[in-house]
């Protein structure tokens, strides 16, 4: 092969294989239809002091369980509230402090696991017995458990997630980090001299983050559905602040008149963990390795 | 002769693992020349790897040295401190691996890569560094360095890759590099532009090379002088023209009788009988005595050190002149060679 058909060769893979996320992401369906879903329900949260037509806590005691209207779209819950209103103000609550619950255990989880997998030794062996404790506990009761003792309110309710959710991403980015420390690049970066923080986080890193961006995505869902359940609990988010949880609860109640009441919550966070689902297994497919 | 930039002193390494200790590299000693192209060569399993992980300080848990010096330009780098070591590794001795797929980071574009290195030891910054990688890559012939700089690795060929690796141990003038079979992975084809080039930088940036190879083909086009290991031994040293023309150990003849060579005139091959021996618990004796065609009673015991036989050669075996009468009935290499 001459030189000239060589490059042509080159020139054309890499022009094949530059099609990498960029190009990909539309095509793979999944994908797309998960953030078109949480796409759709972000904007209608972030818009919803715009579009709300009410007050979601302004009370109307003269128009309490009014069937859905040209005037109040998904009808009125116990108290007289507006509950498209109260859906729209639910949504900001609900995702941020979802998006939020995953932030603190994935940074901290990660760090950790990428110190346990690299260094090994007594520190590894520290943090697995720990994970080791914490998971030995059902996850529900233990954070249940800690949001009794600490009190109800989201910033606990962060603590709680926290204290207990770490320990899936640190035992990820533990296992991959095994697996990526024996590969030869790493005995290449230490040969180079790099240090080894340098090493962790400029070579390990970014070979093993996906993995846990992943299960963040479906991690977002589950904690979704733990405030929800804190919420029906009276645990979660304080009344007269509105969250998808509280509104299911409340809405009990009236089950058998006012169906919607906990229903419509109820399809809201459905659609919502949907959406994060799917994108999280669209990810999962763009980013996996050739 | 000046004093060897790199001095190996009867270096031990073991490995204790659970079904006993294995003696990795007992008591290795080997000299490299500045400026010098050097040849290790072994069967798979020899221990040639784990000397030069040893020189580095990179040996797999639970590897450790436990004896000997590795005298770099004069300092013991087995006593020297992680601080220290890490100065040395990439600024004055590099690495060149096997598979330049695995050796490189998959997600990192190859610019970055090469240009790393030269941040940390040389305190260039970003741009003088990316600068850097560009004349790197054009010196170690990849076309159109700019646009390749941004690639990944997945999206260059074996060869190219192999330049990158190549440009990334030049990257901080060292005046080491330890190639660690640098041409297995590669086609016949690109072997040889690959060895070619590293010839030519050699002489270009004035470098040592230290070559650990299975393929005596290898040595044969790119060193000086090499050192034939065998069980975690050295049994034989010399240059690569007196060493191959005239083995003087039962084990080098066995290599260089087991290479297919069609203008040779030996007709037949003849693989080395039997398997490596298990090194966590090696024959008694001269190591390689199991498996020699000229084994004697006074093979199976004792000390087998290395014993000069001219300047600059010596063997391990102590009856070097059965090896010579062999070669003389039948020539290792043809007579025109």
């Amino acid at each position: 092969m001459s030189v000239a058909a060589a490059d042509a060769y080159v020139e054309a893979e890499l022009t094949e294989r530059r099609h990498g996320f960029r190009t990909r992401w539309y095509r793979t369906p999944a994908f797309v239809a998960g953030v078109t879903i949480v796409g759709t329900i972000l904007l209608l949260a972030i818009l919803a002091p715009q579009i709300a037509p009410y007050d979601p806590t302004k009370q109307d005691l003269q128009n309490i369980l009014a069937d859905p209207s040209s005037k109040h779209w998904l009808g009125t819950d116990q108290l007289g509230r507006d509950v498209w209103s109260r859906m729209l103000f639910a949504a900001r609550v609900d995702l941020r402090v979802g998006f939020l619950a995953v932030l603190l255990p994935f940074l901290i989880g990660t760090t950790l696991g990428a110190l346990a997998g690299y260094y090994g030794r007594y520190g590894d062996t520290i943090i697995s017995r720990v994970a080791e404790v914490v998971v030995a506990f059902p996850f529900y009761v233990l954070v249940i458990a800690m949001v009794f003792v600490l009190g109800p309110g989201t910033r606990n309710i962060y603590l709680a997630v926290t204290m207990v959710g770490w320990v899936s991403y640190m035992r990820i980015i533990r296992g991959e980090v095994l697996v990526q420390k024996r590969q030869e690049y790493t005995l290449a970066a230490q040969a180079a001299g790099l240090s080894n923080p340098r090493i962790i986080v400029r070579h390990l890193l970014p070979n093993v983050i996906t993995q846990a961006i992943v299960f963040a995505m479906s991690d977002i869902v589950l904690d979704i559905l733990l405030i929800v359940t804190l919420g029906y609990l009276g645990l979660g988010i304080q009344p007269p602040t509105p969250d998808w949880g509280t509104m299911i609860a409340d809405g009990q109640t009236f089950l058998t008149v006012k169906w919607q009441l906990s229903t419509i919550p109820g399809v809201a966070v459905v659609i919502t963990g949907l959406g994060l689902s799917l994108i999280g297994d669209g990810l999962a497919d763009l980013l996996r390795p050739e | 002769m000046s004093a060897p930039i790199l001095d190996v002193r009867d270096l031990r390494v073991e490995l204790p693992l659970s079904r006993g200790t294995v003696h990795a590299v007992d008591g290795a000693s080997i000299q490299v020349e500045a400026g010098e192209a050097f040849g290790l060569v072994g069967e798979s399993g020899c221990g040639k790897s784990m000397t030069l992980r040893a020189i580095m300080g990179l040996l797999p848990r639970p590897g450790h040295i436990v004896g000997g010096e590795v005298l770099f330009e004069g300092e013991d780098l087995v006593t020297a401190s992680p601080r220290r070591l890490r100065d040395v590794r990439g600024g004055l001795i590099a690495m060149i691996f096997q598979e330049p797929m695995t050796a490189l980071n998959p997600v990192m574009r190859v610019g970055d890569q090469i240009a790393e290195a030269p941040q940390v030891h040389l305190g260039l910054s970003r741009t003088a560094a990316r600068e850097r990688a560009l004349d790197l890559m054009r010196r170690v012939g990849i076309p159109d360095p700019v646009r390749r700089a941004r690639a990944y690795p997945h999206e260059l060929s074996g060869g190219l890759r192999q330049r990158i690796m190549i440009a990334i141990a030049l990257s901080c003038d060292p005046k080491l590099i330890l190639c660690d079979e640098p041409t297995t992975a590669l086609d016949v084809t690109i072997q040889d532009q690959i060895l070619k080039l590293l010839l030519n930088l050699r002489r270009e940036f004035g470098v040592s090379v230290v070559f650990v190879t299975h393929d005596l083909a290898v040595v044969a086009e790119t060193c000086e002088r090499l050192a034939v290991m065998y069980a975690g031994q050295i049994v034989e040293t010399g240059t690569v023209d007196e060493v191959f023309r005239e083995p003087r150990h039962p084990y080098t003849l066995g290599l260089l009788r087991s290479v297919p060579d069609f203008d040779s005139v030996q007709d037949s091959l003849s693989a080395i009988q039997g398997a490596p021996p298990d090194l966590v618990l090696p024959p008694p004796g001269c190591r390689f005595h199991p498996r020699c065609p000229f084994a004697q009673d006074d093979c199976i015991s004792g000390e087998f050190p290395l014993r000069p036989l001219s300047v600059g050669r010596a063997t391990a075996c102590i009856h070097s002149d059965a090896c010579a009468a062999d070669v003389a009935r039948r020539p290792v290499v043809a007579a025109d060679a």
